[in-house]
């Protein structure tokens, strides 16, 4: 335990000396968000091959349900609400992130933590409800490319979640330093990212389903 | 430290930005789920309601919660690439749609 902890000191010195280091010739912490920011992109590409793979097969329902028998929109409106919410709440974590107020942004990262975990256990009631009733995956084309894309977006916001844990005992620990301010712009970018693929998936998937 | 204030107002926004893109984004949300959970409109008029509306709406989450912008230099830098993969995406996702359909249009002949 005592070794663990003298790791992490001298780890601590380390990034700190570090980034002081880099501070004096150039902030690399830009640079880290722009990477971040790439990586995003190519996370787009893949999220975009997965609409185009449901937007081919969504009408092979070799006559089992369609979307219009299985979506509830109602539902489907309280998730997005939690989601949208969820974005406003992280964007004040960070105002308070960039203003070291460590308590504030404990609190709006906790609020945005159970709007996404909110979010999560919708999806996963919606997902085990549509299986019990016979129409999981292996259901028709349609079915599986269904489950494919709104699983994958709810694997990333799960992942999210594990990040923000991650990042909130983070805070709690070490407080607000340059190197954690980074890792949380990392994570506003990537917590707003998956709100925009959600606007994609409600109007491409739910909407025009329901229509 | 003021200049320091004014980059940070640029790329990471503040509280009234964050509440203009919500109260937009609310709107862009609301209506599309009010014409077609109603149901009053024609299939063309809901279906393009529903396009236009999702654009707009990723348009203001872009500016006002990933303060993209082409005046920073991150912000152009982030607003280039981000450009550049939405074509990707329009290549990928649309011409894939046309290939299929046509080839399903073909097959019925």
């Amino acid at each position: 335990m005592s070794t663990l902890s003298i790791n992490v000191e001298a780890e601590n010195t380390k990034l700190a000396s570090h980034d002081d280091h880099a501070h004096d010739h150039h902030d690399t912490s830009g640079d880290t968000v722009f990477g971040f920011w790439l990586y995003l992109m190519t996370d787009c590409l893949l999220f975009a091959s997965f609409f185009a793979t449901y937007a081919v097969l969504f009408m092979n329902t070799v006559g089992g349900v369609s979307g219009k028998d299985i979506f509830e929109l109602d539902f489907v409106a309280v998730e997005t609400a939690a989601l949208l919410i969820s974005s406003i709440t992280f964007g004040f974590a960070m105002i308070c992130a960039q203003g070291q107020k460590k308590a504030l942004t404990l609190i709006w990262l906790a609020i945005t933590f159970c709007l996404g975990a909110a979010f999560i256990g919708m999806e996963i009631y919606e997902f085990t409800h549509l299986i019990e009733h016979g129409n999981g995956p292996q259901g028709s084309a349609f079915l599986s490319s269904f489950f494919a894309l709104v699983g994958l977006h709810g694997l990333h916001v799960t992942a999210g979640l594990i990040w923000m844990t991650i990042l909130m005992i983070e805070v709690a620990r070490r407080g607000l330093g340059k190197p954690t301010v980074t890792r949380l712009m990392c994570l506003s970018l990537f917590w707003h990212f998956l709100d925009i693929v959600w606007i994609c998936v409600f109007s491409v998937v739910y909407l025009m389903g329901a229509m | 430290m003021n200049h320091n204030e004014t980059h940070n107002d640029a790329s990471h926004g503040t509280v009234k930005g964050y509440l203009i893109g919500f109260v937009l984004a609310v709107i862009l949300t609301v209506i599309p789920f009010y014409v077609v959970m109603s149901g009053d409109f024609s299939k063309v008029t809901t279906l393009w309601t529903i396009i236009t509306l999702a654009v707009i709406q990723i348009w203001v989450h872009l500016k006002y919660f990933l303060h993209l912008n082409f005046i920073t230099e991150e912000g152009r830098a982030n607003t280039f690439s981000f450009l550049f993969s939405a074509l990707i995406i329009i290549m990928v996702v649309g011409l894939s749609v046309w290939i299929i359909y046509e080839s399903n249009a073909m097959m019925m002949y």
